[in-house]
């Protein structure tokens, strides 16, 4: 796929960031819960879902995001 | 009512005063999910993303060709996602989900047999006629071919039906964000809307197709969780078919074959969905698939706005490899909902039609197209539950955006232009495209509101879109593939098959009986008759243009190079190595398709 779509920012560029923030926000919010003990009230939550999802959605928003990012040739 | 309660987080304040604005907005009924802060933040930071996609690619709409065509400039996996994208409504999740539950694995033809030939077929055998010829639209396509009679025919019923429909969906929409988060039909209509008008107005097509593609990625991002924690719940694939057994030898849902496709194909009354063979392959495989996947403009837009021949002959072979894998976050949750979805009591939940739930009111029962939104509040906690949501959102707008961009095309080069102001300035005609988005959200809007306060209506305006697909098929393939075919044969052909399909429709309302002959059994349900309706429907068109044609004096060959097959000339391609070459890719995803039939036989 190419790294630019003839406009000066990528889509997958804004992929990208979008991955991170919401890859944050989640890995962040299973940390949490992790350390806390305080699980939420959903099945399987013993495999702590938000931690591992989080964090390939954060590893994946960062690599679109530094891959893609304007100005890169 | 079952409800999984998410633990709040300790968020900062923005967020939880923004959660108390939403929640003030769209307070409403009792709801499956309760949003934490964290999800209220998550889809909000969705909806300022779009925006902003919108308001940065303003500057790159400046013309016709911008606006309405993306400058051609996308490559092949961004107008192959997009092409995939536009189609996958969130409706057709939920929908198709709840149809999994239902009738179990034969919902999963409306993804393969329903949509894999035709998508190949596109990219190898008719893009380049669309692409060469330089059509802003299919309509426009039959102008150069038959003249205005045939594309007037074809751009009216399209633009009509387009808004009708994205109307239908956002009234639909309304009411799963009613019952799913509680939220008020006027709050999500409005700003949902609001939102898709603003970003399609402001960007034009690059702006719908970029935010396509970013639904694209949240749609799998939000719903791949659910099939991969609900495997490992149910024992893996192995694991689901033996307690889907249990569950039909204890009673506990109905019996049938709910991991084979063709199995139970032979007789109407062996399955379900009361089809046949005939009609998944010739009805849905054939006439439907073909009819919406090669000649709808609302798909074939975002092909044409690809930056090369071989970009828009990849774009749909890319999407059909992610058009097979869909069924794997719409149909296995399905399947998935009938062993692992649980009552309060810890006894199978049994999910039941809408027209069960509307009859039994309190009863907390949950309707079939509740299966996704039940299996995302069973596994999703805070942030991962607003990803789920904001999935199903990006979903609904995907599909809006792609109904109004369409619309804004057809109206202005194709009905505005050549029958009301032909020769104005090319930012005349932007103007007009930006007003159109618009005016096309606005009369969806009037439609969500029409279909609220009579739901009948709902159904007609559904199968009205139906009634125009496969004759549009029927010309379009006796145009871009029979020199003989006259511009008098197609107008008719258009118009008599289009009035066959409305016949049959009217004919089986009547006379529920004639299902026998239009459906070829007493057996046939309401699915199969959509399917050998369209093929019927096709068959009437193909038989007008060939036989008015044979009587007919066609045009000069030389006047129909770029348009149809054996008087067109196409372009040299530069070779490229074999893993970059169209035909290469197709023959994998042919090999994939057929690997997929043989493995759930």
């Amino acid at each position: 796929m190419d790294s630019l779509e003839s406009t000066d920012i990528s889509i997958w560029f804004f992929i990208g960031v979008l991955l991170t923030i919401y890859g944050a926000m989640i890995l962040a919010y299973g940390l949490w819960e992790l350390i806390s003990g305080h699980m939420a009230n959903v099945v399987l939550a013993n495999l702590h879902a938000p931690v591992w999802w989080g964090a390939l959605m954060l590893a994946l928003g960062l690599f679109y995001g530094v891959r893609f990012r304007p100005g890169k040739q | 009512m079952v409800e999984f309660s998410t633990a709040s987080t300790h968020s900062g304040s923005l967020i939880a005063s923004a959660s108390h604005t939403m929640a003030v907005f769209a307070a409403g009924a009792p709801s499956l999910a309760h949003l934490s802060p964290l999800d209220i933040a998550v889809i909000a930071i969705y909806f300022v993303m779009v925006i902003w996609i919108g308001f940065y690619l303003k500057k790159r709409s400046n013309t016709s060709e911008e606006f309405f065509m993306a400058g051609r400039e996308m490559t092949a996996w961004i107008a192959g996602l997009s092409f995939v994208s536009a189609n996958l409504g969130s409706l057709e999740l939920m929908g198709w989900a709840g149809s999994a539950y239902q009738y179990g694995i034969l919902a999963a033809h409306w993804y393969w047999v329903g949509a894999i030939p035709a998508m190949l077929f596109l990219g190898i055998v008719m893009m380049p006629f669309y692409y060469v010829c330089k059509t802003h639209s299919v309509p426009g396509y039959l102008k150069m071919r038959f003249g205005m009679g045939a594309s007037t025919v074809a751009a009216f019923s399209f633009a009509f039906m387009t808004v009708l429909m994205s109307g239908v969906n956002m009234f639909a929409m309304a009411e799963v964000m009613k019952v799913v988060l509680g939220w008020d039909l006027n709050f999500s209509i409005i700003v949902s809307s609001v939102a898709v008008a603003a970003y399609v107005a402001l960007g034009g097509l690059r702006s719908a197709i970029f935010n396509e593609v970013l639904q694209f990625v949240l749609i799998w991002g939000g719903a791949l969780l659910v099939p991969i924690l609900g495997l490992v719940e149910a024992g893996g694939w192995n694991g689901l078919k033996a307690k889907i057994a249990h569950n039909i030898a204890a009673g506990a849902i109905p019996g049938g074959d709910y991991t084979h496709m063709w199995r139970s194909m032979g007789h109407f009354q062996d399955n379900p969905m009361g089809v046949h063979w005939t009609g998944i392959v010739f009805g849905l495989g054939f006439a439907i698939s073909f009819g919406y996947w090669t000649t709808d403009f609302l798909v074939v837009q975002r092909v044409l706005a690809a930056n090369s021949l071989r970009s828009a002959r990849m774009a749909p072979i890319i999407g059909s490899f992610f058009k097979m894998a869909v069924p794997f976050i719409v149909i296995l949750p399905g399947l998935l909902g009938l062993v692992v979805l649980q009552n309060s009591d810890g006894s199978l939940m049994k999910l039941v039609g809408e027209n069960v739930v509307a009859a039994n009111p309190g009863a907390g029962l949950h309707s079939y197209n509740e299966v996704l939104p039940l299996m995302l509040v069973r596994y999703c906690s805070p942030g991962l539950l607003g990803l789920g949501i904001t999935a199903l959102i990006a979903g609904f707008m995907s599909g809006m955006a792609g109904n109004v961009s369409a619309f804004s095309a057809v109206w202005t080069y194709d009905i505005y232009q050549p029958l009301i102001n032909k020769k104005a300035r090319d930012e005349h005609y932007v103007t007009v495209g930006r007003w159109a988005t618009i005016l096309g959200v606005i009369i969806s809007i009037g439609t969500a509101y029409m279909v609220m306060s009579a739901k009948g209506i709902m159904d007609y305006v559904q199968a009205l879109f139906s009634f125009f697909i496969a004759p549009l098929l029927g010309a379009v393939l006796m145009g871009m593939f029979w020199k003989g075919a006259t511009k008098a044969a197609a107008f008719w052909g258009l118009l008599l098959g289009t009035l066959t399909s409305v016949g049959l429709f009217v004919w089986v309302k009547l006379d529920p009986s004639a299902l026998r002959y239009v459906a070829l059994s007493p057996y046939a349900k309401d699915l199969a008759e959509d399917m050998y309706r369209a093929l019927w429907s096709f068959c009437v068109t193909f038989l007008v243009i060939l036989v008015m044609s044979l009587f007919g004096t066609p045009r000069p060959v030389a006047e129909l190079d770029g348009l149809v097959y054996g008087a067109t000339k196409l372009p040299a391609e530069a070779p490229v190595p074999f893993y970059k070459n169209e035909w290469c890719w197709a023959g994998i995803a042919v090999a994939a398709f057929v690997g997929l039939q043989i493995m759930f036989w």
